[in-house]
């Protein structure tokens, strides 16, 4: 402990703005990938839009309305301008704000996955201890392959399997809907599903790699109990990757529930994005892109200062 | 000492045939359930490593065969299927499984088995040629970025930052409305979506390969760089890079699903699995199998590659396992 605590502080800030600079550019670059890529659409938007029979001199008013007859650059640099005072430009369809109708969907969204999040962190953790305790046998094998198969599993057959079976066959639950609790409660399990396999199957294998440290031995030979020796001493260390890999995962769950959210119909964010892509809405859509992406960005972010934080490891190594 | 001898040893063999496989730096690093992996000896052969893995893996064995089936199955098709795919009966429309449909018939009278094995030549190309053309590209830029570094590498590297901070789902999603429906467009879209994984574990294995002495060797005696990159530095990534294959595989064809389920991807007739799915869903209730069968024969595949692809990277590369 040679740094003092404001030292360490420092670090710590320092740390963070340059991990924040980092991200700058990349924040641009998609930014820029999305722009370009929704600009080389074949036909004009406009038309597309209003429809083919309209006025060639009203088209041509339209689009000089929306800044479309700018050079590409030009427009590139008014949008990243509007966007970062949270301006992503007018709907097409919807004819209202693109920030206004993300920010309506997006509470849905993050109630999603935060219930999801709870759901996948239950199962995997628990799952993963108990395989890694009973490594090899039979328990171990049965958890194991339910996370594989979570994990090899499209989600919409999850939420097939799961509607039919829950809502249709015993009607615990209704069939789609986002409106009280327990309409969340099956596309919560749904998109929770794949990232409780991969937890539980993190979990283990950090967790058996742990357990044939010397110091586990140690804690063994000083006669604690093996509940003790996993709680207190192997559980600490095996979960430090999987702590990460949880922020990474709901920054995912957040920006990409598209198929849990079009089977049950949840109103959120990825929704809005098929919506967009169906009513061929441009600017809706590349505000939900940008936005989700600027979600995970900042996810990873996150994850990354968080495994900072966490391991004194890398916390002294900086 | 012995070791350093060791070394010496392989890499002077190394140098003679310009191939040493990459695991031999990092053995030591498997991981400790595979207390056997160490049977591995950095002479076998990939025909030895591979009879390891079937000796002592029998899940990804049985993958193996499945996969090989599941191959032969969608090259003879039109062989191997009871009906026609797309010949409709609407006398015979929504039929239950059983002798003469064995898993019954969809909204429009055609065989759903028949479906499903002409289904599997789509998954199986989109599982193949995306990721074959993404892996390419990567590999290429991974090597650049690596071997020439500076500038170069920083643009490459910053360009695969932006593909990885996109969820690739939605990106896929933008360049199909980009470009519109349809398999050939799928392609396009999952190879320029995918690539960026692999080239940056190319990079990070060609920033340690470049710094070897059988490099330096060809280096000295003039060999060009690209020369170097793609003879003595490729052959050195390819366990990786065959892992990697085997397991993006699996992704590629639930991307492909995924797609075509949101209605972006494989437009109808065509019978995608993932299309059959989202055509069936309307019948859940009625006629759960019309979206259930072509969702378990994508599960299926996908963890056959899932299991393939994990015993071979435990033979060939344990050192992607903690990547």
């Amino acid at each position: 402990m040679v740094c003092t605590k404001t030292g360490r502080g420092f670090q710590v800030i320092t740390k963070v703005l340059k991990r924040i600079a980092v991200s700058i550019p990349v924040l641009v670059g998609v930014v820029l990938v999305i722009f370009v890529m929704l600009r080389i659409v074949p036909g004009d938007p406009v038309t597309t839009m209003m429809g083919e029979h309209v006025n060639p001199a009203v088209i041509e008013k339209v689009s000089r309305e929306m800044g479309l007859d700018q050079p590409l650059y030009v427009q590139f640099f008014k949008y990243i301008a509007n966007a970062l005072r949270g301006d992503f430009g007018t709907s097409y369809r919807l004819n209202r704000n693109v920030t206004r109708i993300i920010l309506d969907s997006f509470p849905n969204t993050v109630k999603l996955s935060l219930l999801a999040a709870v759901v996948a962190w239950f199962i995997g953790i628990v799952a993963g201890i108990v395989a890694a305790i009973r490594q090899n046998r039979l328990l171990d094998r049965l958890f194991m392959g339910c996370a594989l198969m979570g994990v090899s599993m499209p989600v919409f057959m999850t939420a097939l399997v799961l509607q039919y079976l829950f809502a249709f066959k015993l009607k615990w639950f209704p069939v789609s809907g986002f409106d009280s609790f327990q309409t969340m409660i099956l596309p919560a399990i749904v998109l929770g599903w794949n990232s409780a396999g991969s937890i539980a199957r993190m979990t283990r294998s950090n967790l058996v790699e742990i357990m044939q440290n010397d110091f586990i031995r140690t804690a063994r030979a000083k006669g604690l109990r093996e509940h003790g020796v996993i709680i207190g001493h192997a559980l600490k260390n095996a979960m430090l990757p999987v702590v990460t890999m949880m922020a990474l995962q709901i920054s995912s769950m957040l920006s990409g529930a598209v198929l849990t959210e079009s089977v049950f119909g949840v109103p959120g964010i990825g929704r809005l994005a098929v919506n967009a892509i169906e009513t061929r809405d441009m600017p809706l859509l590349q505000g939900t892109v940008i936005f989700t992406t600027v979600l995970i960005i900042l996810g990873n972010l996150i994850a990354d200062l968080l495994y900072n934080v966490l391991d004194p490891r890398i916390r002294e190594g900086a | 000492m012995v070791n350093d001898r060791k070394e010496l040893l392989v890499e002077h063999t190394a140098l003679e045939t310009g191939r040493e496989s990459t695991e031999r730096y990092f053995s030591g690093s498997g991981n400790a359930e595979h207390g056997d992996l160490s049977q591995i000896g950095e002479s076998d052969t990939w025909m030895d490593k591979l009879k390891t893995m079937v000796r002592q893996n029998k899940l990804a064995a049985f993958s193996a065969v499945l996969i090989i089936l599941m191959i032969l199955v969608a090259v003879f098709a039109p062989v191997v299927a009871p009906y026609d795919h797309l010949e409709q009966n609407l006398a015979q429309r929504l039929q239950d499984p059983g002798m003469v449909h064995w898993l019954g018939t969809d909204e429009l009278g055609r065989d759903v088995l028949s479906r499903i094995i002409f289904g599997a030549r789509i998954s199986l190309t989109i599982g193949l040629v995306p990721t074959l053309i993404s892996m390419a590209i990567g590999t290429v830029l991974g090597m650049w970025a690596g071997f020439y570094g500076g500038k170069t590498d920083f643009i490459i590297m910053r360009l695969a930052d932006v593909m990885l901070a996109f969820p690739s789902l939605l990106l896929a999603m933008v360049v199909m409305y980009t470009m519109g429906g349809g398999l050939v467009n799928i392609f396009i879209a999952l190879s320029l979506v995918n690539w960026a994984s692999t080239a940056r574990i190319v990079r990070s294995q060609t920033l340690s390969l470049k710094e070897k002495e059988y490099v330096e060797a060809a280096r000295s005696i003039g060999v060009k760089k690209w020369t170097i990159m793609f003879r003595h530095i490729l052959p050195n990534c390819l366990p990786s890079l065959i892992v990697l294959f085997t397991l993006n595989i699996p992704s590629a064809i639930l991307s492909e699903a995924s797609l075509s389920f949101l209605g972006v991807g494989a437009q109808p007739p065509s019978a995608s699995w993932g299309l059959m799915v989202v055509r069936g869903k309307k019948y859940l209730f009625s006629e759960p199998w019309l979206s259930i069968a072509p969702s378990a024969a994508i599960m299926i595949v996908v963890m056959a590659f899932n299991f393939l692809g994990d015993g071979l990277r435990d033979v060939l590369d344990p050192y992607l396992k903690e990547q």
